[in-house]
């Protein structure tokens, strides 16, 4: 019994994809064949495509919320920043006649502006990061409404001029079958976003801000600029979720989004990056992701509506969060 | 002779209130190690904190490698080559070994940080101290031995000619501190100056070359290590004038009953088998180093941190204390010589710390009985001459000798017998000390018992009836007033661990 542990825990496998992970993706898959089994209309093609629609713009920030986690910091203002930017984007499209392409690099823009902001003043004047993005989370919902004065927000869709920027996210096949493209850049943005990680000196330095910032700072490292870096990053990844927001959705009511980067915040945690900082995982945030939008996506087949996702949801993020806090207990 | 790497001439400091270095003068050689000693806040770390830049001198000079120099933080320290190797080490415990290494100047490949290559490095530099430790490991995995291991390998990869050592023994073991003897001494052999700061004699005479005694700030000399006792180290550590008279005779009468005994208390590593009794109308001084247990046994006394052992007995009957709350029951108080982190809360008034540890006995119903409340807090702002313009006052806009009232009087409220006081006067200036010392003085005459925790030899041999010196988690004596002395004091509290082993 003893020897098998140790052959599992030292096994080349599990030690590449780690064994927080490996446990996820065990939920997941048996997640996956309880929902096929239990319902017959979750077994069609068209349920995958939703899950990855539902999927995306959370995706997108709890790949970019992952940094400011490792830093040990955190950003809320995600949610309705999203909202703010996706809600001014299409104003300057409908009323500025602005092209979608353009319109898309100031949603992106938006972003990392909101991100700096978040990350100098957190950086410089050391105000905790919940209530600096508290702050800035509330700023956004009022300011997408007052900006455009309260114009909901529409992107071109169907045969209207500039719909093709739906279709970096899905493809319609004459036949009518749905291919989520998006998920492909989902990918390649977690192998990207996992190599800045892991290999560059931003990811590095990301990681040791969490870790010990006064021996990171002793070790004379410019500290400020890779703890606002690390902001940019999340603000830039809010950005590409409004477009993936405004690219799957028809209608942007400004002032909502307030929960979405709890969702988003919960991914990370439960793929295993710790809200003390100093360890995180791209990977382990996708797999999180996968977890909550299956269920999201699951539940309702098998009779359990809305609420019940939360609860569950709920009660993963808490089973996640333990298991982690325990294993690091152990540890002498 | 080998030739001087390092002078400081003259180095003066001051904070406000505290004269902290009065123009100290240090050097080191090429190929010596250099210990730096003196009691606690003799002014050794801050010394090496001026040199190398954490702190700006006021005056004096610094001269390294036949130049002045001036460093502005510790990073042109670091580029110069005088590297800390820190008593709290200074790592990054979620990356690996090699990566804390080399932070901050990570080889390249591209834009990719060059991991193997770091890991190569090094293992070359391990080697170079023939030391073995993988480069991949993470930093928090290794023992404390390794991870200072890790910290003079970084500061040699730094191509440092002068390593100072602060207090890099504190938490090792003996086979550990032999390892690390053994890079030193090669380190010495190497040429690069080493400067040593340690309170434990045994290692200064095993590893030093010379020895620098500071005391109040200033430097008072320099010894070889070779040609000198321990008892002349201590000597000019020690050798200060007491301004306040000492207590030469204990104040409690021998036949007073005893109130607290407590027998064979074991509490991890820094409490180690502790006996000692404490008369009614006594007070018992705890002296010793820094580190030395004396907190540590307090508080496993007092339930709040566990025991693993040791019956405790008061007056005369033995009770189970496991928790705060039991030794409070049993009419125990403990002041925390942390107050604003243990004692006070700061941001509330005097009357609502007074009666935070009883507050149960001032409520009627479900309400706070306000009057009965200040009253009993007006009576103890009287009795203790507390300085406030009122009851209502925060606290924190109190000195730090009026907060260290309301902390007694809360205890005072709460009808305590025996009180431990930790560190009673820091923080607090001379005025105000004075009058804790004649309150404590007041408190015993009246019948209470206290246990002082000391790290002033001055208060220690002013106030105390009784000595109990610790070394290291262990009882090293005991001494009645009229025979303690600092010299056999500090002999105590630097027991050496040759000594101590002998004792078993």
């Amino acid at each position: 019994m003893e020897k098998q542990k140790k052959s599992l825990a030292s096994n080349p496998i599990v030690r590449a994809i780690g064994v927080q992970r490996l446990v996820i993706l065990i939920v997941l898959v048996v997640l996956y064949l309880f929902f096929y089994w239990r319902s017959v209309p979750f077994r069609r093609y068209t349920t995958l495509v939703q899950i990855c629609n539902f999927m995306y713009y959370i995706l997108l920030m709890a790949i970019g919320v992952t940094f400011p986690l490792i830093t040990g910091g955190n950003d809320l203002s995600m949610g309705t920043g999203l909202i703010c930017y996706s809600v001014i984007g299409s104003y300057l499209i409908r009323m500025y006649n602005m092209p979608v392409w353009a319109a898309l690099i100031c949603t992106i823009a938006m972003g990392v502006l909101m991100g700096t902001i978040n990350g100098v003043i957190i950086a410089k004047i050391e105000i905790p990061p919940f209530i600096m993005t508290l702050s800035t989370m509330m700023f956004c919902r009022g300011m997408g409404a007052v900006l455009t004065n309260n114009f909901s927000g529409t992107w071109p869709d169907g045969s209207q001029a500039g719909a093709w920027f739906r279709s970096i996210f899905r493809i319609v096949t004459p036949n009518k079958t749905i291919i989520p493209l998006g998920m492909l850049w989902m990918i390649l943005l977690v192998i990207i976003m996992t190599f800045i990680l892991n290999h560059t000196r931003v990811g590095r330095y990301i990681i040791a801000i969490g870790s010990n910032k006064e021996a990171l700072k002793l070790s004379g490292v410019n500290v400020f600029k890779w703890h606002v870096f690390a902001y940019m990053i999340c603000g830039f990844f809010t950005g590409l979720a409004a477009i993936a927001y405004a690219g799957t959705f028809s209608n942007i009511t400004p002032g909502t989004g307030a929960g979405f980067e709890l969702d988003a915040i919960g991914s990370a945690i439960i793929g295993g990056t710790a809200m003390t900082g100093g360890s995180g995982s791209v990977v382990g945030t996708f797999l999180g992701c996968l977890l909550i939008s299956l269920l999201k996506t699951g539940l309702p087949f098998i009779g359990l509506q809305a609420n019940w996702q939360q609860i569950i949801t709920g009660g993963i993020l808490l089973a996640a969060v333990t298991i982690d806090m325990m294993r690091n207990r152990k540890r002498p | 002779m080998p030739e001087v790497i390092l002078t400081m001439k003259g180095i003066d400091k001051s904070f406000p209130g505290v004269h902290a270095l009065d123009h100290v003068d240090f050097e080191v050689r090429k190929g010596e190690v250099h210990a730096l000693m003196g009691e606690n806040g003799a002014g050794k770390s801050t010394l090496m904190k001026v040199l190398t830049g954490i702190y700006t001198k006021d005056s004096g000079t610094i001269t390294y490698e036949g130049r002045e120099v001036t460093f502005a933080n510790p990073r042109e320290a670091q580029q110069a080559g005088i590297v800390i190797v820190h008593q709290e080490l200074n790592m990054m415990g979620h990356l690996t070994v090699a990566q804390n290494i080399f932070i901050g100047r990570e080889p390249k490949k591209g834009i990719r940080i060059d991991d193997n290559a770091m890991n190569v490095e090094a293992t070359k530099l391990f080697k170079q101290l023939g030391i073995e430790i993988d480069p991949k490991t993470t930093m928090s995995e290794l023992t404390v031995a390794k991870q200072q291991m890790c910290e003079i390998a970084k500061a040699i990869s730094h191509d440092a000619k002068v390593i100072i050592f602060d207090e890099p023994t504190a938490a090792l073991t003996d086979t550990e501190i032999e390892q690390l003897f053994v890079i030193i001494r090669d380190l010495r052999a190497k040429g690069y100056g080493i400067v040593y700061i340690s309170h434990r004699m045994d290692e200064i005479k095993k590893i030093t070359d010379r020895v620098s005694v500071m005391r109040d700030g200033q430097y008072i000399g320099t010894l070889i290590t070779e040609d000198c006792t321990k008892e002349d180290i201590i000597n000019m550590m020690v050798g200060r004038v007491i301004y306040e008279d000492p207590k030469t005779q204990s104040q409690c009468p021998p036949d007073a009953p005893v109130v607290l005994k407590v027998e064979h208390l074991n509490a991890g590593k820094m409490v180690q088998d502790v006996s000692f009794e404490l008369k009614k109308g006594e007070i018992l001084g705890f002296a010793g180093l820094v580190g030395a247990g004396r907190t540590e046994t307090c508080r496993a006394l007092f339930g709040a941190d566990p025991k693993q052992g040791g019956d405790i007995y008061i007056e005369g009957k033995k009770v189970e204390i496991h928790s705060p709350k039991d030794a409070v029951e049993h009419g125990l108080s403990y002041l925390s010589e942390d107050r604003k982190r243990y004692g006070i809360v700061l941001k509330k008034s005097i009357t609502e710390n007074s009666t935070l540890a009883t507050l149960k006995e001032y409520t009627k119903g479900l309400f706070i009985d306000r009057p009965k409340e200040e009253k009993v807090t007006q009576r103890y702002v009287d009795e203790l001459r507390t300085k406030t313009p009122g009851i209502d006052q925060l606290v924190m806009n109190l000195s730090g000798g009026n907060q260290q009232k309301v902390v007694i009087a809360k205890w005072l409220v709460n009808d305590a017998k025996i009180m431990i006081f930790d560190e009673p006067t820091r923080g607090i200036d001379v005025g105000a000390k004075q009058e804790i010392y004649e309150l404590m003085g007041r408190l015993v005459k009246e019948g209470k018992s206290i246990i002082m925790i000391s790290s002033e030899m001055t208060e220690i041999l002013r106030m105390s009836d009784r000595i109990l010196v610790m070394c290291e988690g262990k009882k090293t004596g005991e001494l009645d007033i009229a025979e303690a002395t600092q010299e056999n004091i500090m002999n105590l509290a630097t027991r050496d661990i040759d000594m101590r082993e002998g004792d078993k």
